[in-house]
């Protein structure tokens, strides 16, 4: 178990400043540290491995201390057993994969070391390149040499810093496979960092959302990530709509709440949350969470249907990607088969459906 | 040509390249690695011999080294001979005088290696010594032939130091640049020109391995 409660203070550039403020407690398995870029996410990990000093406070591996202000405990780097990839991976470019791998078993038996090696090289799946220099390897088995680099040390903490990003699913799946096939026998906390909402899913197991140097939520990604509590966070975990708008009705006996959207005549209902009457809020919605008619529907349980027409189409693959104006300016994606039978185009008059619990509150 | 002052001057020139190599290597760790906020001041003595003119070196050189100055006293009472137009005293100016050439290669390669791959080497338990030996030196290595060849060629071809400090004693302190010099004084324009090319060669071959090794340390061309 990793306990971290830690606070940094950056200086300030011109009016801006930032603050490091964490308190987080981190068990065995895979935790996502998860938030937009520059959330402090890294400098997180920078501080646990010993490569960043916080200013306050303390961070604790079970009961051996690597840092603490008031004691004056500031363990090296070298001497906190922690495996860390970094975003750049930073394989060493003159050494070749096996020499990257042993460089941290010097101090290890020659018997052993071998031994390790080939463990820990067969269960990354590099055996066969051995021989070959970091410039000779592809992304994947670069993201690979990286991970068995820093495992093969058997360190009792593993920092993930964004190492597979860049790959495609199936082969990132594969890798994470491979890390999970590794910590079974290890039993060891494992952050991983990310800002990739895909990734999240892909490791599924515990989340911690951070934003501005803050742990915002922390829970299972449904929880965490597709109802985000954040403006920051809705942007990070892929909500292309975030309208700013009034609150102008309270129900609390349905649970409801009604939001007048800025710029328009507008209203949207919503689940009941902590703004007052008259407050300036944000509302999230998924663009693939809205369904779009041609003609206006009846007999509907979604309670938000708003009029409005498209402005314009995008095709991405095989999604298409509306931007609809019903007073303010909505993004949908529906699929390219159903954009042809729709026979969407500009200038059509188009009817927005919303569920209820389609539509998040978010605070700034 | 004088062999003698050839020989001489090529003696010189390897014995300052390679204490000048020993001792920059870990001024240049230090002035790439520390975050000293006086670090300029060192930066600036470093590159001091760069911009002074090598009399003016060469003249405070000689005042410490003659027999009132304190080097000269120390090296007196410790050897019980001076330490002024010695080929030692011309070993000792000539480092101070080609101390940048070796130091500011060094510091610019030291610098554009990747930090994260210290990081790295860290994380994975190495010390800074192994981390020196293993990482820092080998991604260096542009930067060392470049100090190396560079801190050569310069020493081969100094004049004003060698002037002030080692005088022009034949076989202990005139080299081939004094050498090319004296002729010239005395009209002998052949001796002087086979001497001059062969400088010339020595300096054009030099800075051909300098860039063909790498152009980006210490280039005044634009990178390519």
């Amino acid at each position: 178990m990793l306990s971290v409660r830690i606070q940094k203070q950056f200086r300030t550039v011109g009016t801006s400043s930032f603050q490091l403020q964490i308190s987080a407690e981190f068990s065995s398995g895979f935790t996502v540290l998860f938030g937009p870029s520059g959330a402090g996410k890294s400098t997180l990990l920078d501080c646990i491995a010993g490569l960043a000093k916080p200013d306050e406070g303390w961070i604790k591996l079970g009961q051996e201390i690597f840092f603490d202000a008031e004691k004056q405990i500031s363990l090296p780097p070298q001497k906190r057993g922690i495996g860390y990839v970094f975003q750049s991976l930073a394989l060493f470019p003159h050494l070749s994969v096996e020499e990257n791998v042993e460089y941290g078993l010097s101090g290890v038996a020659a018997s052993e070391r071998l031994e390790r090696m080939d463990r820990t090289l067969t269960a990354f799946h590099i055996q066969d390149l051995r021989r070959r220099k970091p410039g000779e390897l592809s992304g994947g088995e670069k993201q690979r040499v990286a991970l068995a680099r820093s495992v093969v040390t058997e360190p009792r903490l593993l920092l993930l810093d964004e190492p597979l990003t860049g790959l495609d699913g199936g082969l990132r799946q594969a890798i994470l496979e491979d890390l999970r096939g590794w910590n079974v026998g290890h039993r060891i906390p494992i952050l991983y960092v990310t800002h990739n909402r895909e990734e999240v899913d892909a490791i599924g197991d515990h989340v911690v959302a951070i934003v501005d140097g803050h742990v915002r939520e922390s829970g299972i990604p449904r929880t965490v990530l597709d109802a985000p509590r954040a403006v920051a966070l809705a942007q990070a975990a892929g909500f292309e709509n975030l309208l700013p708008g009034c609150v102008v009705e309270h129900r609390p006996a349905d649970g409801v709440m009604r939001i007048a959207l800025d710029s328009s005549k507008c209203e949207l209902e919503i689940p009941l949350g902590s703004a007052q009457l008259g407050e300036t809020v944000q509302v999230a919605i998924r663009a693939g969470d809205i369904l779009l008619a041609t003609q206006a529907p009846h007999g509907l349980s979604a309670r938000n249907v708003l009029p409005g027409t498209v402005e314009s189409l995008e095709t991405r693959g095989s999604l298409v990607v509306a931007r609809v104006n019903a007073g303010a300016l909505f993004t949908v994606h529906v699929t390219l088969s159903a954009a042809r039978t729709l026979q969407l185009s500009p200038g059509l008059a188009v009817w927005l459906v919303l569920k209820t619990h389609s539509c998040h509150l978010v605070s700034p | 040509m004088n062999v003698e002052a050839l020989v001489l001057s090529l003696r010189l020139a390897c014995t300052v390249s390679a204490i000048l190599l020993v001792v920059s290597l870990p001024l240049a760790y230090w002035l790439a690695f520390t975050s000293w906020r006086g670090k300029f001041l060192l930066e600036s003595v470093v590159a001091l011999p760069l911009v002074l003119p090598p009399t003016v070196l060469g003249f405070y050189a000689l005042i410490a080294m003659g027999p009132h100055g304190a080097l000269g006293k120390l090296w007196q009472s410790l050897f019980g001979h001076p330490l002024a137009f010695t080929f030692t005293g011309l070993v000792l100016a000539s480092l101070l005088y080609s101390l940048p050439f070796a130091v500011q290669p060094l510091v610019a390669s030291f610098e554009s290696l990747d930090r994260r791959l210290l990081d790295a080497s860290s994380m994975l338990g190495a010390s800074r010594t192994r981390a020196f030996f293993r990482i820092i030196l080998p991604l260096a290595w542009p930067g060392v032939i470049t100090a190396l060849v560079l801190s050569f060629a310069h020493t081969l071809g100094e004049f004003g130091v060698v002037l002030m400090v080692g005088g022009n004693l034949a076989g202990i302190t005139r080299t081939v640049s004094i050498d090319i010099y004296d002729r010239v004084q005395a009209l002998d324009y052949k001796g002087a020109h086979q001497t001059a090319l062969l400088l010339l060669l020595i300096s054009f071959l030099v800075l051909s391995v300098v860039y063909g090794v790498n152009r980006r340390i210490w280039s005044p061309w634009p990178n390519r």
